[in-house]
């Protein structure tokens, strides 16, 4: 082979500890095609953000599908009908807004808010189990364990089920990666299994909670008779795998990446331990910076359209490059320094339009909690290897352990 | 001295004079400050407040979800500004270079910026709009008023107007279970600002949310009791409708009365001035040292044919300013154009409406996303064969693609798929804007083109 394409180099594996040169070079074609049948590359902010508000862009899995999308069908194959994720409006519109009813304003305005407190207590307690250890595994011992802990009592699963479910968990994620080495048939076989698993667990859940409903979102998902009316079983059931999964797999990603950036920039975890407030630009910048969604792979046209010069046919895939976008040196001064001072920090770390990332506040809020803490409690951090190993995904972008040393536990 | 010593002295021992100190006034200030300006600054402003912020007085506020007295707009850095709060500007001497104030007091300067807004349209027969009850809504005591007489339970509250104003009050009243009656000349709410097509869904909103919205009529006479307070309103139609408060909600007019006889071009319609916020006298000189932003200023666009564009629009007067205060202290090779889209929004009766572009100057409208009926679109308007506005109904994330159509004069009808097209926006019906020589509340657009009201108009030249 001469000279691979450069998506495949991209999603190749070796690419993964450091693939920001490549979005560089992604970005010289702004609309890149490589071959027949294969995805549109989009990696320009403006372009990005352009058409994440393009109703010529579907995420309808229908569609996808007719696109010759690597996905399957996934009512066909589990059962279960797509996630709003995978929906256009009016269907998208109408799941999310039940769905958020119980979540953010206007109904729940202080929900995540008030989470405050709970989430400062899980985070103490899981550094408190740190005990003597002057080395962790920041991913096991704590990116992982918090926003599950989290996500779990928001939906009310119960805890004791944690361990039943990441086992369900991993392949499904696996199986949103594009091109992770060719073995797409079995892995997509066994997402789909997973899926159905997890489904038929959360069934049960769901079932408990019709009959007595309490104060967590699966009881309100369940119950809750808004204008939009009930959602159906199955509705609640997709609603939730994807909160489930999407609530924790990502923000994994954005706690280790940064406290991975911090560690790479001592000079900010310094400043971060003596102004927790700085938690707030910091965690902006990551999600320009180090985004765990890398990129969008899964949207197609269903309208030709004309970006810089090349049409993009009614029917083709398009990529997202969200990390390329979020170093476009056209949108952003000195996009590869991460600097949480930033002022002009807008970025595409949780996508933008009607898509736009629903946990957004929520994955703020822990990340900010979790860096905070780490920085406030860890005395002399350091990073033991860099870089550290990652998983496979190439979408869902994140280390797969980060080995963390210290010289002591503060309490 | 050369030019750039004259910027230079400017910058740094100028005398900026800015009337106006609302939204537009303070982000002037603000950007001059940031920019660098470290001469002398005055505000000056007819209410006795410090800045505040005005699209909650007719949504929070009267809700009683937001106090009227918490409604000042932060700052974002330190003024060192000299502040006559509480007396307007009465006269402008363009020669001596000098403002003079409602109190006899003068105020020289090097730069002036106009940034007096608009003011509410008061009550036509002044007997009449001087009854116990009779309201307009357009400043922080008039939000308190208000709301002090809505919290006393009145019987029913009678809106005269539905404009956007007029439709948010008449909202925030069945919010709190008022009765509520709107009078409306054209044949449904928004139309002046939205045309009839979606004038009807908002109608039909209103209906569902239980206002007594009567469309079609004029309102006649406003009726007080023996102790001067209102007691009934009078229709066209012959309609009596009784009621203890009347919220008057026509629109506004534009405070330039201070102006006449200034030699600036300045009347009904605002204050005109090119795309950098440079006033224009009465002769269509540009000036060189007034500038106008905000509200009040009239200024040509070249996405919309260079009409000349009045903005009653929150992000306009912000973006108008930052430009006119940048235009100020700089030399005329670093100055920038003001080519702001036009965009605006509103909260009713649970919807979030917003607009782009200037949906007024569209004769076509065509529901490119969602339905009428169900009162979640998008709704694009075309021009002359090319899409120059919309406008959506609780979808605003849509709404920055229609924006790109807009400044990219994109062909309309929008022929291509679309997510969430259904067959009822498959091709363009007539947006059916009300004859623009039939007065309304107004819309917040005002264009300049001439309409049959205009040829009423008569030009006098101001004398010295």
């Amino acid at each position: 082979m001469t000279h691979a394409s450069l998506l495949r180099r991209i999603t190749d594996y070796s690419s993964r500890a450091d693939p920001y040169p490549l979005y560089e070079e992604l970005r010289r074609t702004p609309v890149l095609h490589e071959e027949d049948g294969g995805p549109y590359a989009v990696s320009s902010y403006w372009d990005i953000l352009s058409l994440l508000h393009d109703p010529r862009i579907s995420s309808d899995a229908g569609n996808l599908a007719a696109a010759g999308s690597d996905e399957l069908g996934e009512a066909e194959e589990t059962g279960l009908p797509p996630s709003f994720i995978r929906l256009d409006p009016p269907e998208h519109d109408r799941l999310r807004r039940i769905a958020n009813r119980p979540f953010g304003p206007p109904h729940s305005p202080h929900r995540i808010d008030a989470m405050r407190d709970d989430l400062t207590e899980i985070v103490s307690g899981l550094i408190d189990g740190f005990g003597d250890a002057k080395r962790i595994d920041l991913v096991d011992r704590f990116a992982y364990p918090f926003p599950v802990t989290v996500i779990c009592r928001l939906l009310g699963v119960p805890r004791e089920d944690q361990p039943r479910f990441r086992a369900w968990v991993d392949p499904i994620v696996a199986g949103l990666d594009p091109d992770p080495g060719g073995h797409d048939e079995e892995r997509l076989r066994a997402a789909q299994e997973a899926r159905v698993q997890l489904g038929m667990y959360l069934a049960g859940l769901v079932e408990q909670r019709r009959k007595e409903p309490r104060e967590d979102m699966l009881s309100r998902l369940a119950t809750d008779r808004g204008p939009d009316g009930l959602m159906t079983t199955m509705e609640v059931l997709t609603t939730a795998v994807l909160l489930l999964i999407a609530g924790h797999e990502t923000t994994v990603n954005l706690i280790t990446n940064g406290m991975l950036t911090l560690l790479r920039h001592p000079e900010f975890l310094r400043a971060l331990r003596e102004d927790p407030g700085l938690s707030v630009g910091i965690v902006e910048e990551l999600l320009r910076y180090e985004p765990p969604v890398q990129f969008i792979p899964r949207r197609t046209c269903i309208a030709d359209i004309e970006l810089r010069g090349v049409t993009i046919p009614k029917g083709s895939r398009i990529w997202l490059v969200l990390a390329a976008g979020n170093r476009d040196p056209e949108r952003f001064t000195d996009p590869d320094r991460f600097d949480p001072y930033r002022r002009d920090i807008q970025h595409l770390g949780f996508g933008s339009g009607i898509h736009i990332c629903f946990g957004a506040p929520l994955a703020r809020l822990e990340t900010q909690i979790a860096l905070a803490e780490l920085a406030g409690r860890l005395d002399n951090p350091r990073l033991v290897d860099d870089p550290p190993p990652y998983r496979q995904n190439a979408v869902l972008r994140g280390p797969r352990h980060l080995s963390v040393a210290f010289d002591s536990v503060r309490p | 001295m050369t030019v750039e010593g004259f910027f230079e002295r400017l910058r740094t021992e100028g005398r900026i004079v800015i009337v106006g100190a609302s939204l537009a006034g303070l982000t002037a200030a603000e950007t001059l400050r940031a920019e660098g300006f470290t001469g002398s600054l005055t505000m000056i402003g007819d209410e006795p407040y410090e800045p505040y912020d005005r699209p909650p007085l007719s949504k929070a506020v009267l809700l009683g979800k937001a106090s009227p007295h918490r409604t000042d707009l932060p700052r974002r850095r330190e003024l060192d500004a000299d502040w006559r709060l509480g007396v307007a500007a009465a006269g402008l001497d363009l020669g001596a270079r000098r403002v003079r104030l409602a109190d006899g007091d003068e105020v020289e300067y090097d730069r002036l910026l106009i940034a007096t807004g608009v003011r509410a349209r008061p009550w036509p027969n002044e007997t009449e709009a001087q009854l116990d009850g009779v309201f307009v809504l357009r400043t922080r005591d008039d939000a308190v008023a208000l709301h002090r007489r809505l919290g006393a339970a009145p019987r029913r509250v009678f809106v005269i107007g539905a404009g956007f104003t007029g439709s948010e009050i008449a909202s925030a009243c069945r919010y709190q279970d008022l009765a509520v009656t709107v009078a409306e000349r054209a044949n449904a709410p928004l139309v002046g600002a939205l045309g009839g097509v979606v004038g009807a869904v908002a109608a039909e909103l209103q209906r569902e949310n239980g206002v007594d919205l009567r469309t079609g009529v004029t309102v006649t006479a406003l009726e007080g009791d023996t102790s001067g307070r209102v007691r009934a309103a009078h229709l066209s139609d012959g309609g009596v409708v009784e009621t203890d408060v009347v919220v008057v909600s026509l629109g506004a007019t534009r405070n330039t009365e201070w102006l006449t006889g200034s030699g600036l071009g300045a009347g009904p319609r605002g204050v005109a001035c090119d795309a950098g916020c440079r006033a224009f006298d009465f002769r269509g000189i540009v000036t060189d040292d007034v500038f106008v932003a905000g509200d009040v200023a009239r200024s040509p666009h070249p996405l919309f044919n260079y009409q000349f564009l009045s903005l009653e629009h929150w992000g306009n007067a912000v973006s108008q300013a930052e430009v006119a205060a940048h235009n100020m202290i700089s030399p005329s090779a670093d100055r920038r154009p003001h080519i702001w889209v036009p965009a605006f929004w509103s909260s009713q009766f649970g919807v979030n409406i917003k607009s782009v572009g200037v949906p007024t100057m569209g004769d076509q409208i065509m529901i490119t996303q969602g339905s009428l009926a169900e009162r979640r679109f998008v709704g694009a308007y075309g021009y002359q064969g090319r899409v120059i506005a919309a406008v959506s109904f609780d979808n605003t994330r849509w709404l920055q693609f229609y924006q790109q159509l807009i400044e990219t004069a994109a062909p309309f009808p929008l022929e291509y798929s679309t997510v969430d097209r259904r067959p009822e926006g498959r091709r363009p019906i007539p947006a059916d804007f009300p004859d623009p020589s039939l007065p309304t509340h107004g819309p917040t657009v005002t264009l300049s083109g001439y309409s049959p009201v205009d040829r009423r108009l008569v030009f006098t030249p101001a004398r010295h």
